[in-house]
């Protein structure tokens, strides 16, 4: 089932006080890439209690760049976890939300992990935050995400980059070196 | 009259203590590295006295990206991910992940397939409540039950090895079928554990159920009422402690759950000790079923024949005849086959209702693979929960919503 961004708030409260579904089980978003015309889409999965069934509503989001959408959170309080993770992984902001935060990512970080053009094998970002080395005073290197052991180097073919050894000098053959 | 100089003293101290207590609260940070969280969960609290005034969960600390891995592989190629969701329960995992891609892609399975399924995921079950119960002991001061449970789980993980060949992260299952078939007499021995469960759960229940200290910690503690718990999208065992009759075992049967018969223990207050009831009962019940599934074990293959573009065929098959080679060949170069669209399903797994949702644009790959995981929406009302329990209740309060990170962040 399809709705219009204006009408979603709207729309739920109906769902769940007259049409019995109460239950939100899951809100998400699917990215259709860069150059699609509709580049996000939320897609809300309600259970009914009653009927035993699910009911799939999906959202486009109006604007590729920012998209914006009404947050639920006031009509299924389930929402406000959810759509904190949609903003973290995506950067669909929801309007109204009593609390946006990124959720899995830590405050600073900077990308949308989920969104297409962001790479599988990352970008390498500080670590700790500037704020807390300016209070502790410490000094760290941010974890290497390419180019050590174990690690994907992240370019090249699929069968080059994906996780394996890459120190070479440390084979079948020859020790680890000391 | 006029007042001592103690006594305008002894007035003057208690009303600063007075003034002292409503305005300085503290801030108490648990985790994320607490034995307490079971994993890597951080709660920030604010407490007045030991009175917790407000509780922000934060998360995060175990985020893998497996979303965002799923869409860099083939559908078979991501089914060991699953097991390290809820890792106290992979085979539970494993199916609910090869049901939603079988759903979409159309595969119907032999009826072997299916029995093997669901006798697989009540085991699972067993050993997550089993872990669950035990660690609840735990956490309100019980340690004795906690061993017995794990002696059972360890039994059960013997049985894993032998079906599986890994104890842990068992990757059993693949799009169309399970990785191999029951091995000779292993369905013997399954019945010989389900025969001797009863009595360790008989012993840990005589251990915590009428455990005067145990009942004084859990009873009335944590109480979650069924219209908060369907607001906050809570399911499971958690959901049906709180009086909701939601198990889409019975609601939404899959796998042919249709076929056993077990009942649903409800709970009546919502509270730490009907959570656990409840898992004690659901461990009785996946007995049952185990029990009857061994007894109506169906013949025939344990994978979809038919499927010719999904699964790959056994090894000996592939070796003596090049049709069959071919159809490995392009299984595991390209990926199960998987037609255009979008499917949603949930499974009801012993943490919860642990659904996938899955667009696919054709091919091998999964376009979107989002993971709806049980132990991130039960643990959100715990900024509601928490607030006026004291600080000792956290440790039964977050034990009997027996929640597993690793599902948690994903």
């Amino acid at each position: 089932m399809d709705c219009e961004p204006k009408h979603l708030i709207e729309f739920s409260t109906l769902l769940r006080d007259e049409k019995t579904f109460d239950l939100l089980v899951d809100l998400t978003a699917v990215d259709h890439g860069n150059d699609a015309d509709i580049r996000f889409t939320v897609v809300l999965h309600l259970y009914s209690l009653i009927h035993k069934a699910y009911l799939r509503v999906q959202v486009n989001c109006p604007d590729n760049d920012s998209p914006v959408l009404p947050s639920i959170s006031s009509v299924f309080p389930a929402a406000n976890w959810h759509e904190r993770e949609t903003f973290d992984m995506f950067g669909i902001h929801f309007s109204e939300h009593p609390n946006l935060k990124r959720i899995l990512m830590w405050d600073d970080y900077p990308y949308y992990p989920l969104r297409k053009e962001f790479p599988l094998a990352g970008i390498e970002v500080p670590l700790p935050a500037d704020d807390v080395s300016e209070v502790t005073g410490a000094d760290v290197d941010p974890a290497p995400m390419m180019g050590g052991p174990f690690v994907s180097s992240g370019t090249g073919r699929l069968s080059q980059s994906e996780p394996r050894a890459k120190d070479e000098s440390w084979t079948e053959t020859s020790e680890k070196p000391l | 009259m006029s007042k001592t100089v103690t006594e305008v003293q002894i007035g003057d101290i208690g009303s600063q203590a007075a003034s002292h207590m409503d305005s300085e609260r503290m801030s108490l940070n648990v985790g994320p590295s607490h034995p307490t969280t079971h994993g890597v969960l951080r709660l920030m609290m604010e407490l007045d006295g030991d009175l917790i005034t407000r509780c922000e969960p934060v998360l995060g600390y175990l985020h893998r990206g497996d979303e965002k891995i799923a869409e860099n592989m083939t559908y078979n190629q991501f089914v060991p991910y699953t097991d390290r969701l809820d890792y106290l329960a992979p085979l539970a995992n494993n199916v609910a992940y090869a049901i939603t891609v079988e759903k979409l892609a159309g595969v119907t399975l032999p009826e072997r397939c299916e029995a093997i399924r669901v006798l697989i995921c009540e085991m699972a079950r067993i050993s997550s409540h089993l872990l669950g119960m035990g660690v609840f002991g735990m956490d309100a001061g019980a340690w004795t039950p906690f061993m017995y449970t794990f002696t059972e789980r360890e039994k059960l993980y013997t049985l894993f090895e032998e079906l599986t060949g890994a104890r842990f992260t068992t990757s059993f299952t693949r799009i169309g079928g399970v990785a191999r078939d029951i091995p000779d007499g292993w369905l013997t021995k399954v019945e010989k554990f389900v025969d001797e469960l009863p009595k360790a759960i008989d012993e840990v229940e005589k251990l915590l159920t009428r455990n005067r200290i145990f009942l004084d910690r859990t009873e009335g503690i944590g109480t979650i009422s069924a219209e908060d718990a369907i607001a906050y999208g809570i399911t499971g065992p958690n959901l049906r402690a709180s009086g909701v009759d939601l198990d889409l075992r019975k609601d939404k049967p899959y796998s042919g759950y249709e076929k056993y018969e077990f009942d649903v223990p409800i709970g009546t207050k919502g509270d730490c000790y009907d959570r656990y009831l409840i898992r004690i009962e659901e461990v009785r019940q996946s007995i049952l079923i185990i029990k009857q599934v061994i007894a109506t074990m169906p013949g025939g293959l344990w994978y979809a024949d038919d499927a010719k573009k999904i699964f790959a065929p056994p090894k000996d098959k592939i070796m003596s005849s090049m049709e069959e080679l071919i159809q490995n060949f392009m299984i595991v170069t390209e990926g199960p086959q998987v037609p255009p669209g979008q499917i949603y399903f949930e499974a009801e797994n012993p943490k919860g209702a642990l659904g996938f949702y899955l667009v696919s644009k054709g091919g091998g790959v999964p376009y979107r693979l989002k993971i709806r995981a049980p132990s991130f929406c039960n643990l959100s009302i715990l900024e509601k929960l928490v607030p006026g329990h004291m600080l000792s209740d956290i440790t039964v309060i977050l034990g009997s919503l027996d929640f597993v990170m690793g599902e948690c962040d994903r």
